[in-house]
């Protein structure tokens, strides 16, 4: 080992334990903004590091810098704009696009090595396995998180995608992938099987995607997320780069975890979720106003301005509908009304409230609401029974009482006891389920009013009633 | 088996322990930010742009080199920018009450 290989080995090392402790950090609240910035300082040197070595390594040519530099300043330039400017309630869809390149990075990098050794005599196995795993791997995590990116934009149909011969054509690309793994490992000279190996996965990426409805994709952007990572650790092997193989596998293990926790929290399992065909995403919760049932009460801006005027404590249950009609603005506000005069507000979140777990925090922190105003479900829970108005917003299972009741979709599932405040308000476009598909009876208490409305349009005419009651 | 290969297969299977192990219960206000901030870290396959770009040595390897440059570089500086942004929310100074909760999170 020379002076400069030693170097970088260490500073390699120490930016895998940046990357180790920074993950470990970003478990709590409080340490988790420096977790992140300890993670991006160990990426800061291993990029550093490398340079360094190419630089003293010398075989660069002049367009591989020309190529090096044009790619790095284009993605870096798209990459920290879109960071910057993307509304907090579109950020899921930005993260999986982020995964998709990841991804696409990793089995490029196997592209590259393979068809330039592949020109050669054969290759080593030790290379060949984790070069298709890499560009497999890479290839379906590129597609697929491609399609998820477009599901939560609304670019691509939420609900699941089925057509008939996708079990076929499913299994096709299987054997497909099959005999590209078996040709480049066995005949490592024609590069062709390798784009076989490419396209197949590319495929693959899709079909498994597509079936998936809208309610699922953040889990699935989660599991994508984990693949990429080992995607990434295989292109390490590939390149015999050992951090390339720490951060990857890293990614791959605590995504999984991640994975799992989201899917537990949505009630949902992972297999299931693969299996696809679950929940009708966007369109179904915003889908044509099915019948109003008639023992349900309808309300107005006006009544509800009266009760929350004349409440003591109000609770907000943000949900769904409140991250697609980006109303956490209006609901800030009118929170901020009832608080200036004094009445208590507090919020109910579900875990997983909004588009992804945790997501529902982030877009009302956005909006400067309190850190303490914001109540996780135990808390929440134990606060109903003194609450004098629940204003639900766009939430719909979470706060479904048949969860309690065994043999339905979401039975078992951690609900909100809204049912248990003294008054309810509901404000939904209609009496459309949501993503599970069951009825919710809540609606039709005899507590609850319901009040049909976009959930921006609907409290800003609720601000209004208020302020002339309150005045 | 080589012993180049050995190590890595060590180090793989490692640090995917270290990866289960670090990932115990994480409360779900944290669940999203920290998926973005797992999706920034396999941003280090920038570094492996790096490596190819020094061994291309002709027109259709620098266009891999350059698309390998430009996904990986959208990775990385998005995924930390966005992580960052999203934690950031977390202990700006609150807007409604005045109470200086700095803990910030302890609920």
């Amino acid at each position: 080992m020379s002076l400069l290989e030693t170097c970088a080995s260490l500073i390699y090392l120490i930016s895998a334990v940046c990357y180790v402790i920074g993950v470990h950090m970003m478990r709590s609240p409080k340490t988790a903004k420096n977790g992140n910035l300890l993670s991006g300082l160990g990426m800061i040197m291993a990029v550093v590091m490398i340079l360094i070595e190419i630089i003293a390594d010398g075989k660069i040519s002049f367009p591989g810098w020309i190529a090096l530099a044009a790619g790095l300043i284009l993605g870096i330039g798209y990459g920290v704009i879109k960071a910057r400017k993307v509304p907090m309630t579109d950020v899921p869809q930005l993260v999986s696009l982020f995964n998709a390149v990841g991804g696409g990075a990793a089995a490029t990098i196997g592209i590259f090595d393979y068809t330039r050794l592949a020109a050669g005599s054969g290759l080593a196995l030790a290379f060949s396995i984790p070069v298709f795993l890499d560009v497999v791997i890479g290839g379906t995590t590129f597609s697929g998180s491609l399609i998820a990116t477009g599901k939560l934009s609304g670019h691509v149909p939420g609900k699941p995608i089925i057509f008939p011969g996708s079990k076929l054509l499913n299994g096709l690309v299987v054997i497909a992938i099959i005999v590209a793994a078996v040709m480049m490992i066995g005949f490592p000279t024609n590069i062709w099987y390798i784009v076989l190996g490419l396209v197949a996965s590319l495929i693959f990426g899709l079909l498994m995607t597509l079936p998936i409805g809208g309610a699922d994709m953040p889990v699935v952007v989660s599991l994508l997320n984990a693949f990429t990572g080992l995607a990434v650790s295989f292109a390490g092997f590939v390149i015999n780069n050992q951090i390339l193989i720490i951060a990857g596998a890293l990614v791959g293990a605590a995504g999984t975890i991640l994975t799992l926790q989201m899917a537990e929290a949505m009630n949902r399992s992972v297999a299931n979720i693969i299996a696809g065909g679950f929940g009708g995403g966007d369109e179904a919760s915003s889908g044509a106003a099915t019948d109003v049932p008639a023992n349900i009460t309808e309300t107005s801006a006006d009544d509800v301005g009266l009760q929350l005027a004349y409440a003591h404590n109000v609770m907000i249950v943000p949900g769904y509908g409140l991250a697609a009609a980006q109303a956490q603005h209006e609901v800030a506000e009118l929170a901020k009304l009832l608080t200036d005069h004094d009445i208590n507000v507090d919020y109910a979140i579900h875990p997983v409230a909004g588009r992804m777990p945790g997501h529902m925090n982030v877009l009302l922190a956005d909006v400067n609401v309190p850190y303490d105003q914001m109540k996780q479900l135990d808390e929440a829970n134990s606060m109903f029974e003194n609450t004098d108005v629940s204003l639900v917003i766009g939430a719909n299972d979470v706060t479904n009482p048949l969860a309690r009741e065994s043999g339905n979709a979401i039975s078992g599932m951690p609900i909100l006891d809204v049912d248990k405040s003294k008054s309810i308000v509901v404000i939904k476009r209609s009496m459309s389920t949501g993503y599970a598909g069951v009825q919710n009876p809540l609606f039709s208490d005899d507590k609850t009013n319901m009040f049909f409305s976009d959930a921006k349009k609907g409290l800003q005419d609720i601000i209004a009633s208020t302020k002339t009651y309150l005045s | 088996m080589n012993e180049e290969l050995y190590a890595n297969l060590a180090i793989f299977v490692l640090s995917l322990l270290v990866g289960f192990e670090v990932m115990s219960k994480i409360p779900a206000t944290l669940q999203t930010p920290m998926m973005s901030g797992a999706n920034a870290i396999h941003g280090v396959v920038v570094v492996g742009a790096f490596v190819i770009a020094a061994e291309a040595d002709n027109m259709y390897f620098y266009i891999l080199a350059f698309l390998a440059a430009f996904f990986a570089a959208v990775n990385v500086a998005g995924g930390y920018t966005v992580t960052d942004r999203m934690l950031g929310m977390f202990d700006r100074p609150t807007g409604g009450s005045k109470k200086d909760d700095k803990s910030g999170g302890e609920k």
